[in-house]
């Protein structure tokens, strides 16, 4: 029988949700490493019972945890991320320059082919990858190294690398405060791709790199064409991350985190408005999820099943995913800790658990 | 719980993560090779025992303590100094004797 299951990370651990294809009952499991943050869990498309975990502490530092039966058992794996040779610097808020120093993983990506290879963002940003399932792990020095990063500086939630998307030999990955980077070699060489973006917190409003991007995906049967939130526009790439455009269009804030891309439907997209920069909620304390069909431009409220007043969470880049059963499942976790699922491509909603730690991912999988 | 071999067998207490990271429940013994007790032998022989937890104790790159880590012994807090000085003599004798254990803290924080 189908299974669903849900893996979110939260601020004080880890959590499975379960349900079968009908998905309106669930499973609870965890928290696993409780006390933890947990940035980012997922799983391997090549084999779904292995498992990823970034786990971090302010006390303890970085861990990776591993599990190879669906999230059963876990063992932690390697927790080596280490610049390659001197690390350089970046610029620091006092606008000094600032040694690279690694502080956590942001986001794990599975490689689609191989259980054992997985990509790591890490902050300070930098790409890590791991061959043996997360034993060791290799920074991909050429994004750190690219000639622009001495210019790089933190946003207020850290120089992160927080979004990768594997595309074969093409690779993109999405970097708070700096912007989007491609790669047609496998992460060896990088360009910045954020032409079109325009962010006014920086004093060139369309300068090369500086733009805050909060989320990028891609539908895997479209892989040039791009979905970005950024810090404040919704944005798209119809041309591998060349040029951007701007698909606001009639939301009622263009700020907001995550974005997320129907399973089946290439141009239905879901993004979370959230009221401003400076107010980290929804508008009006109503909770919504906007969901276009068209691509951008022209956007559905969609409410139902979602609170109608006095909600006041945020929901984070990494905590909406969709699955892959013929009607497309959509979820997301709050910082109020419920996570929220709908069994209709976002018509209607209903959580799945309402008391979790703030959830800082959500990633679901199917299961055969 | 003791450890074969030559050296110092060192009673070490670990925070409640470390120790289910490590996979052990209450004081752990190393041994410590070094023919004298420092912080950083005391701290090698640990991770040593437990690569696990490698990284967790002290930062990888710089060898420093990480910052919310305190090291305890004999009621004296050790945590900032040098880590290659000899641990104070009646500390070093007192741990050296089994007497009292070193103390590997995560510090006291809100939230």
């Amino acid at each position: 029988m189908t299974q669903v299951r849900v893996l979110a990370g939260t601020r004080k651990g880890a959590f499975v949700l379960a349900s079968d294809g009908k998905r309106d009952k669930w499973s609870v499991s965890g928290p696993h490493f409780g006390g933890w943050e947990v940035y980012h869990m997922k799983g391997s498309p090549a084999d779904p019972n292995r498992l990823y975990a970034s786990q971090n502490t302010g006390w303890f530092g970085q861990l990776v945890q591993r599990s190879d039966d669906g999230g059963e058992t876990w063992q932690p794996v390697g927790n080596d991320f280490s610049y390659v040779g001197e690390p350089g610097t970046h610029v620091w808020h006092d606008g000094t320059p600032r040694p690279w120093e690694f502080k956590r993983i942001w986001h794990l990506e599975p490689s689609p082919d191989d259980p054992d290879v997985v990509y790591a963002g890490g902050e300070d940003a930098a790409l890590f990858r791991s061959a043996n399932g997360g034993q060791t792990w290799t920074e991909l020095t050429g994004l750190r190294l690219h000639e622009s990063a001495p210019v790089w500086a933190p946003g207020a939630g850290g120089l992160c690398l927080h979004t990768i998307i594997l595309q074969e030999s093409r690779m993109f990955v999405a970097i708070s405060s700096v912007g989007t980077f491609r790669s047609d070699d496998d992460g060896e060489t990088w360009r910045p791709v954020n032409s079109g973006l325009v962010s006014e917190g920086i004093p060139d409003n369309d300068a090369e790199v500086g733009h805050c991007v909060h989320h990028v995906e891609a539908h895997p049967s479209r892989p040039d064409t791009l979905f970005m939130q950024k810090h404040w526009d919704v944005m798209r790439s119809d041309d591998g991350g060349l040029s951007w455009t701007e698909i606001s269009g009639n939301l009622p804030s263009d700020f907001g985190f995550p974005i997320a891309v129907h399973a089946h439907e290439a141009e239905t997209v879901y993004v979370v408005p959230i009221t401003s920069d400076s107010l980290h909620y929804p508008p009006d304390g109503r909770l919504r999820v906007w969901r276009s069909r068209s691509g951008g431009h022209e956007w559905q409220e969609l409410s139902a099943g979602l609170p109608e007043r006095d909600c006041y969470v945020n929901v984070y880049r990494d905590a909406m995913s969709v699955d892959t059963l013929d009607e497309c499942g959509i979820y997301f976790g709050t910082t109020g800790g419920q996570v929220y699922a709908s069994a209709d491509s976002g018509d209607s909603w209903a959580p799945i658990v309402r008391d979790l730690p703030a959830v800082l991912s959500v990633e679901v999988q199917v299961l055969p | 719980m003791s450890t074969p071999g030559p050296g110092t067998d060192v009673r070490v207490v670990l925070p409640a993560h470390l120790r289910n990271l490590a996979g052990v429940h209450g004081e752990v013994v190393v041994c410590v090779p070094a023919p004298v007790l420092t912080q950083r032998a005391v701290l090698d022989a640990i991770e040593s025992r437990f690569p696990v937890l490698g990284g967790t104790i002290r930062d990888r790159r710089t060898g420093k303590r990480r910052p919310f880590i305190r090291f305890y012994a004999c009621e004296q807090d050790l945590s900032n100094e040098p880590p290659d000085a000899p641990l104070p003599d009646p500390v070093a004798k007192a741990i050296a004797a089994g007497a009292e254990p070193f103390l590997v803290v995560g510090a006291m924080a809100g939230g």
